[in-house]
């Protein structure tokens, strides 16, 4: 059974819930349960038309539900109103639940978790899995965020700044378990994309595309990070770059530049590189400028000193790094880079040593402790 | 079936054998103890022996309340605590015996010269709930 296929089809099953009157938690409800039970019935059984096979799986659901909760004349309104089925147009329905679920009313757990499920079409025990907590915690935080957008209209129209922070926030922050959150993603972008044209949104799945084609290669076998500049570009899946390089220059001429399609951008520049030597880093300091003034980030800030030191020179990198504050997550790491290529080891190997304390994750802790390890066997104690 | 707590030390458990910070081994050294580590961890996984593992950040803040509508008193960290734990992993065994074999096998993981760090680790049962057999 294709569950990318079946997955794919949940936003457009729950909008022609949501338009035949169910109200938004109740139907919610009804098409993940409709999904679960495809999972089970379609491996043996699989149906001539899988989005009707749903729709009429997830609307008896619903009626059931609607009925256990002995709303019997509502029900009965509702059976009576039932439209025929037959092909509906789905493209706004899927924006509308994007929107919904990017609600500005919910926190940012709250919003990923009900995107991946509404629009999605994970299951509670995936989304569990994936961020490493208990289902019934994670049942939870679903059941309160529909209870928080329990008063929007559906029609609404929303923000698409707050739906591609959700995404990014997905495709940037997620774990491990079952579900490749990385490419599931990519997936809703895609889908997205295909409901609304606007520039950044193409300038995220670009992003998006430009950074999952180097994941091969970010690790080594033995789960331990491999940096930019080490990665081998033999590896790159140049198919997503392609793709992620094309969808980037068409978002660009629209001449309406935001966050994503500057980030995509450095991040193209990088893919073009065949070895790290050839990198452009004169024009992803200026791609690195533009998203300065965009955003305004200290993150961003950080990395341009990188960029600034590759293109400059060390020292030219040191002075941009010593505008910024050191309390800066990655500035001491970042600190201990430029040390090491102006030629100071025993400061960068302490350095390295300091930003390992302070590193936010194992995988980067061991890696700076390496760092650290390798300077100071090079200085030979 | 018994839990256990397998806690790790920054600071405050007695000082291993092969003493050498880690920032001193060869990046080799670095590996081979990461490797050592995650194996032990999937090994546990395939027994039915692992419930959790997880590292902490060196660095936290101690917190307090400080009475009705006021926002929370915070204070440190303080370098001076003699504890600071640095992670753990929970383990659910048959035995106190089969926890203490585990815990010598996780403080054997190699360190510098690629010899056995024989680090001390504190091994803490988890109370448990009370038995529905009483008598």
């Amino acid at each position: 059974m294709d569950e990318a296929l079946l997955r794919s089809l949940t936003p457009s099953v729950l909008g022609i819930l949501v338009r035949r009157g169910a109200d938004f938690a109740a139907a919610e409800d009804a098409v993940q349960d409709a999904l679960i039970e495809a999972l089970r019935v379609w491996p043996a059984d699989p149906p001539r038309d899988p989005k009707s096979w749903l729709v009429t799986a997830a609307w008896r659901k619903f009626l059931d539900t609607t009925r256990a909760d002995a709303a019997r004349r509502r029900r009965e309104d509702l059976v009576d109103e039932e439209p025929a089925p037959g092909p509906a147009p789905t493209v706004d329905d899927t924006l509308q639940l994007y929107f919904l679920c990017a609600h500005p009313s919910l926190t940012p757990s709250s919003a990923v978790a009900l995107t991946l499920r509404a629009v999605g079409g994970l299951t509670t025990r995936q989304i569990a899995q994936a961020y490493l907590v208990p289902e019934a915690t994670m049942a939870q935080r679903i059941s309160r965020a529909k209870r928080t957008i329990s008063g929007v209209r559906f029609d609404q129209p929303g923000d698409v700044a707050t739906v591609l922070r959700v995404l990014y926030l997905v495709f940037n922050e997620g774990y491990s378990g079952d579900v490749d959150l990385a490419a599931e993603a990519i997936r809703l972008t895609r889908q997205l994309a295909a409901a609304i044209d606007h520039p950044e949104v193409a300038g995220l799945l670009a992003l998006m595309l430009l950074h999952h084609a180097r994941r091969a290669t970010r690790t080594a076998p033995d789960g331990s990070l491999v940096p930019l500049a080490e990665q081998d570009r033999g590896r790159w899946d140049t198919n997503s770059i392609a793709e992620g390089v094309e969808i980037l220059q068409a978002a660009l001429t629209r001449d309406r530049l935001g966050e994503f399609q500057a980030q995509a951008a450095i991040a193209a520049l990088h893919a073009d590189a065949p070895t790290v030597e050839e990198t452009d880093w004169v024009q992803i300091v200026e791609w690195y400028d533009e998203l300065a003034r965009l955003t305004d980030s200290p993150v961003v800030r950080l990395n341009r000193a990188v960029a600034v030191g590759e293109a400059d020179g060390p020292r030219a990198g040191l002075a941009a790094l010593a505008a910024l504050d050191d309390a800066l997550p990655r500035h001491t790491a970042v600190a201990a880079y430029l040390h090491e290529r102006d030629g100071d080891l025993a400061t960068a190997a302490r350095l390295y040593a300091e930003a390992a304390r302070r590193a936010p994750n194992l995988a980067e802790r061991d890696h700076l402790t390496r760092q650290a390890a390798r300077l100071n066997a090079r200085r030979g104690r | 079936m018994a839990k256990y707590l397998l806690l790790k030390h920054y600071r405050g458990a007695p000082a291993p054998v092969n003493d050498v910070p880690m920032d001193q081994w060869t990046p080799e050294e670095i590996s081979a103890h990461v490797q050592y580590m995650n194996d032990f961890a999937a090994r546990l996984e395939k027994t039915g022996e692992f419930v959790d593992g997880q590292a902490l950040a060196p660095e936290g803040t101690f917190v307090r309340y400080d009475g009705e509508g006021r926002p929370p008193v915070t204070d440190g960290p303080f370098a001076e605590t003699k504890d600071l734990i640095a992670g753990w992993m929970v383990i659910d065994v048959d035995s106190y015996e089969r926890a203490l074999e585990l815990a010598g096998e996780l403080s054997a993981a190699p360190g510098a010269g690629g010899k056995p760090i024989h680090e001390w680790l504190e091994l803490r049962p988890f109370l448990t709930e009370p038995p529905t057999i009483t008598e």
